[in-house]
């Protein structure tokens, strides 16, 4: 996949791939990611996945752009081919969707003329994928959203809404790791935490690769695993699974 | 020892303790937030003997009302808004003694916007994600409210060290900001850059931490579809409506509007200073002289950390 890298500003490097986003570019994002992760380049500071991009932060003082990016690009010629593919994670969230837990599944529905239970149907049917997390500390943009579901953010963001808040805005789904205004439609609420500030790296549920199914609870289930008050590593482990096989390498 | 440090009297509008930010949390969505200003946060600690990554009070246009429940030695760097020990103005950029009930205050606004204040030994102030930086949006932490009890770990260091007056950065009312052109360049046509790049911007009053709002011509993107990627500071993203926001210290990681470039970091300092209603105009420049500034500044605070623990050691 061809891409090129540009210094765009003092200490920040833009690696852009050409062509469709799409789940194999993902991939192939993660792929740099790890390997330029992997190698604890000196003055390389953090990486940043986008849909098409890494955005790479390195200190001026440290090192020159021109020099850190031929020595990128030699890092990533000599890696062809070299399987570096870490098994893939697939996260099953459990959704209350509806009634209080989704103020505007009604609306959704009502827009895509269909019924409540068909979109929460279409929003359960795909598998998604974390393209990468943003807006709020642990919010994961999930691609792979129905067409049909597609809905414009709202008009009036709300002030408050709480965390869990499963959305859609665009053609784009997600959820709020806490409570937060915000202007998706929100559809439906998962209890499982999405963020543990004790746990430092580990702090978050969700990372850029990962795949990601929604499945349907009732309130009485909801409310149970709520009341359970469960250590979120608890939780995690319960929706966290390894895929059993290595996806292609590109 | 950990002691009491401050009583807090009036808050102030807006003051947060601030360090250099958040590092190696983007990828999780987590904003690096820290000083707007960190050449007069880094200052304020060098000075005082202390690590240049301490957390200091970050204080707003309008200054709390603070008593002392220790001694101390303390600087203030940054804007100028006329700080004051029992009434009395003190300086700036220059270490000082206060003692157990004095009264810190500050005044009318002078000049900046964002002053530094630091102690010798360092605030305690909880950390996330490895910094102490107060960024309300994520729920870290909170600015200070009247009646809290400010906590830190006092030492006794030299008093009336202070920064060369030539050294000392003037925050004006109109400046002039270098930038690194893109990524999104193509996104706007050659007449709306130039354009751009030839008239003045007025910052909106609608500007805060986590960015400026500029008003003045508008340049409207001929695409406005973007795919979200990672947002630098300094940054400067155009909306669809044309208008520009440069992009500050608690922006979040990523966003999806074209950027038109990036402003040098060693001219953030000075847009971290600029009042709204100030003006601000940009220049084209190369991404060698932004990193060439760069160097210098570090081999500048490198410099002043060294002769600052040679001034220690002497006495």
């Amino acid at each position: 996949m061809q891409h090129t890298m540009t210094a765009i500003g003092d200490g920040v490097i833009r690696v852009d791939f050409a062509g469709e986003v799409s789940p194999q570019m993902n991939q192939q994002i993660q792929r740099y990611c790890r390997l330029i992760q992997g190698k604890a380049i000196y003055g390389v500071t953090e990486l940043v996945p986008g849909y098409h991009t890494i955005t790479l932060y390195y200190e001026p003082f440290e090192v020159r752009y021109n020099e850190l990016i031929t020595k990128l690009e030699k890092l990533l010629a000599s890696s062809i081919g070299e399987n570096i593919q870490e098994k893939g994670r697939l996260l099953q969230i459990p959704v209350c969707y509806g009634g209080e837990q989704g103020p505007d599944l009604h609306k959704v529905a009502e827009r895509h003329q269909m019924k409540e239970e068909e979109v929460v149907r279409l929003h359960q049917e795909p598998t998604y994928l974390v393209y990468l997390l943003g807006f709020l500390p642990g919010f994961p943009y999930l691609g792979g959203l129905s067409p049909e579901l597609a809905t414009p953010r709202l008009q009036e963001p709300r002030a408050n809404t709480p965390a869990g808040s499963v959305g859609i805005a665009d053609a784009q789904t997600g959820i709020y790791p806490f409570t937060s205004p915000g202007g998706w439609n929100i559809i439906g609420n998962t209890p499982i935490p999405l963020f543990d500030a004790e746990k430092k790296e580990h702090a978050f549920l969700f990372r850029p690769g990962d795949r990601v199914t929604f499945y349907e609870i009732s309130e009485a289930e909801y409310n149970q695993l709520t009341l359970k008050d469960m250590q979120s590593d608890l939780l995690w482990e319960e929706v966290i699974s390894i895929e059993k096989e290595n996806r292609s390498e590109l | 020892m950990e002691q009491e440090l401050f009583q807090v009297m009036k808050p102030g509008v807006q003051t947060t303790f601030q360090d250099l930010g958040r590092k190696g949390y983007q990828q999780f969505g987590v904003p690096v937030s820290g000083a707007m200003d960190k050449f007069a946060l880094q200052v304020a600690n060098i000075l005082l003997g202390n690590s240049r990554t301490s957390p200091c009070l970050e204080i707003t246009l309008i200054g709390p009302n603070l008593v002392a429940k220790s001694s101390m030695t303390i600087v203030i760097t940054g804007a100028n808004l006329n700080p004051t020990c029992n009434g009395e103005p003190i300086d700036m950029w220059k270490t000082v003694r206060i003692e157990k009930g004095d009264e810190l205050a500050f005044g009318k606004h002078e000049s900046g916007v964002r002053a530094y204040l630091a102690v010798a030994g360092g605030f305690e102030a909880p950390k996330y994600f490895g910094s102490s930086s107060v960024d309300g949006n994520s729920g870290f932490g909170k600015p200070l409210e009247k009646g809290d009890t400010i906590k830190g770990y006092p030492i006794t260091v030299a008093s009336g060290i202070s920064l060369a007056s030539s050294l000392i950065p003037s925050y004006e009312k109109k400046i002039t900001v270098s930038l690194v052109e893109g990524p999104h360049t193509d996104y706007f046509a050659k007449k709306d850059r130039e354009t751009f790049f030839a008239v003045p911007y007025k910052v909106g009053s609608n500007s805060n931490r986590m960015g400026y709002r500029l008003e003045g011509e508008t340049i409207k993107p001929e695409k406005v579809e973007v795919w979200s990627d990672g947002i630098p500071f300094g940054g400067i993203q155009i909306t669809s409506g044309g208008e520009p926001i440069i992009l500050m210290a608690d922006r979040q990681t990523t966003g999806g509007y074209p950027r038109i470039g990036t402003v040098f970091s060693t001219d953030l300092p000075r847009v971290a200073q600029l009042i709204p209603g100030g003006e601000i105009c940009f220049r084209p420049s190369s991404i060698e002289e932004a990193e060439e500034k760069v160097r210098k500044e570090e081999q500048f605070l490198h410099r002043l950390e060294q002769f600052r623990q040679h001034i220690e050691r002497r006495k």
